[in-house]
């Protein structure tokens, strides 16, 4: 099982690696953020906000977002393969179906851990200071977050098989939890209500936990908290995946 | 090598649930070339996809490969190759020797295995030296030789294909055919083929299974089968129907005629051999005066194969049915 994932894995990675255009706009997309939205931050006051301390709010949200978009338009791809009849040719095999899901789960994963190692780089001459160790804590929750994302995400391409359908529906899901999740600016900013309503979103206690693990306070309640339900919603989303993908290939 | 008895799937659509497939049984015997002939829709995809696990039957049992379809998909998975339709274009970044070793290995072959079977494989398909090319950029020909590569990498005992050669111009189907009929002559590997083509079951099945409506309708060789198909048209093209009328007399004089249509102004005359009876038929036209305007030989089609074992013309939805998807 565990070959069979890895063979997975690689064709997604060496497929992924082969397209320049990948390559240089997954990298560089995160670094835009940092150029284009960030100083903004620094001159809003409020929530934490302030000069550089902005970048230990902005940088985790801007984590969670990669997860977000990264790991939920993951499933675009599977609707190619299956058109292209690579999901048929795989299923014929005897490998596991687990495998088939989890090795393209991986690929998605190690390239949102990269791409988070590279924004968390790039941010550090912008100014940001946090600690080491909350840093390497938050993209493992990170990747763990974009691990049941990406296989809830191929599991809704398989049953959607359209792209058509596909990207408004990611769209449609994605972008009120972002919003409602204060990944732009923290839910302290937010009048009562919407701050009601944004507690209710899991999202919202990933992005407070890695913000808190950005300052370096690993005792907060918060990171208990965020780190519990990450690990949950990681374990769901994957777990619903694999069923759907395993039901769906009969 | 196949055993299926009962085998039926349908399908939810918005318009009610349809019978893609009703309760066929079907055997092949090891060492068989068998070709499922039918039009679009008739359920030929969906027998091929419940016979190789991709699709439940919703009844009915077969054994494939020596399992049971659905007790042990696993073990049918490991005996069996399949070449699905030609998909769509392949992703950029995919290489042909690349793709045959991933085959190999979600089959279980360990890497070594795998690229040694590469390198009988891709020989044998014409594929050699072109292992370190992109998908993209094969020609239809090599992409077809590929995907059947791709299902033999394993040495199945029992290859699956569906529709092999539609789409591809005739110089790569003759040679995708030979192909085919090498993997049972030299390597003996069983093979169920899907087609709308009658030329392709013809040079390539030992026996037809003819398919329309989600059941099997016909089960014979492709000799047996055109024997009861009504054989070549000749039609001839006159001026009025007073003319049609005298030819009728004439012709059934000169040849042997199965069947004669007459309309106002075309004499449609059906005979075992129409390049044989046309000679004949225009000498004693010509003796009794008359001259056609055009004659037209046709040979029998898939059309004419099914009037004959239906009742009724190849059409697509003929019976305003609609055709099921292809639910994965």
């Amino acid at each position: 099982m565990l070959t069979e994932t890895f063979v997975i894995f690689q064709r997604q990675m060496r497929i992924l690696l082969r397209n320049p255009v990948w390559v240089f706009f997954g990298l560089t997309q995160p670094i835009l953020y940092l150029v284009l939205f960030g100083p903004l931050l620094k001159s809003v006051t409020g929530g934490g906000l302030g000069g550089n301390d902005s970048w230990r709010i902005f940088v985790p949200g801007l984590l969670l977002q990669l997860a977000l978009f990264g790991a939920g338009f993951a499933g675009f791809g599977i609707i190619q393969e299956l058109r292209e009849g690579v999901i048929d040719r795989q299923r014929v095999t005897p490998a596991r179906r687990i495998s088939l899901i989890f090795g393209r789960t991986l690929g998605t994963m190690v390239t949102i851990g990269v791409q988070g190692i590279v924004l968390v780089i790039v941010a550090l001459p912008f100014g940001l200071h946090a600690s080491w160790s909350g840093i390497v804590s938050s993209l493992v929750l990170i990747c763990l977050l974009a691990l049941g994302i990406s296989a809830a995400s191929y599991a809704m391409g398989l049953i959607l098989k359209d792209e058509d359908s596909f990207a408004p529906f990611i769209q449609g899901v994605s972008l009120p939890l972002l919003l409602l999740s204060g990944v732009l600016l923290p839910m302290t900013l937010a009048p009562a209500w919407l701050r009601h309503i944004s507690q209710a979103n899991p999202l919202t206690h990933v992005v407070d936990a890695t913000r808190a693990l950005f300052r370096g306070d690993f005792g907060n309640h918060d990171v208990w908290i965020g780190a519990l339900i990450t690990l949950a919603l990681g374990v769901l989303l994957a777990w619903w995946g694999s069923r759907t993908f395993a039901r769906q290939s009969a | 090598m196949i055993m299926a008895r009962g085998l039926a799937r349908s399908f939810k659509t918005k318009a009610g649930p349809v019978d893609a497939v009703r309760a066929i049984d079907l055997d092949v015997a090891a060492g068989e070339i068998v070709g499922l002939l039918g039009p679009n829709g008739a359920g030929k995809t969906t027998t091929l996809r419940m016979l190789t696990t991709l699709l439940l039957p919703t009844a009915g049992s077969a054994m494939v490969a020596g399992h049971d379809l659905v007790a042990a998909p696993r073990e049918v998975r490991r005996r069996i190759g399949y070449v699905a339709q030609a998909g769509a274009a392949p992703s950029a970044g995919t290489l042909v020797g690349e793709e045959l070793v991933t085959q190999a290995r979600l089959q279980g072959l360990s890497k070594a295995d795998a690229t040694a079977r590469l390198a009988t494989v891709a020989p044998r398909l014409d594929l050699g030296g072109l292992e370190g090319r992109a998908l993209l950029e094969l020609s239809g020909g090599q992409r077809r030789r590929f995907d059947v590569a791709l299902g033999l990498m394993h040495s199945p005992s029992l290859l699956f294909l569906d529709e092999p050669t539609s789409g591809l111009d005739p110089q790569s189907r003759a040679n995708l055919w030979a192909h085919i009929r090498s993997l049972r002559d030299d390597a003996g590997v069983t093979i169920l083929l899907t087609t709308h083509y009658l030329d392709e079951a013809d040079a390539l099945a030992d026996r037809i299974l003819v398919m329309d409506g989600g059941q099997i309708v016909a089960d014979d060789t492709p000799d047996a089968l055109k024997a009861c198909i009504a054989g070549d048209v000749v039609t001839l093209a006159l001026a009025d129907a007073a003319e049609v009328a005298r030819a009728e007399g004439e012709v059934r004089r000169a040849v042997a005629v199965r069947e004669v249509v007459a309309t106002d102004s075309a004499l449609q005359v059906t005979v075992d051999e129409g390049a044989v009876a046309v000679a004949p038929m225009l000498r004693a036209l010509d003796a009794a005066g008359l001259r056609p305007t055009s004659i037209t030989v046709s040979r029998p089609t898939l059309d004419d194969v099914f009037l004959t074992l239906t009742g009724r013309s190849l059409r697509e939805g003929a019976e305003g049915e609609p055709v099921p998807a292809e639910i994965g």
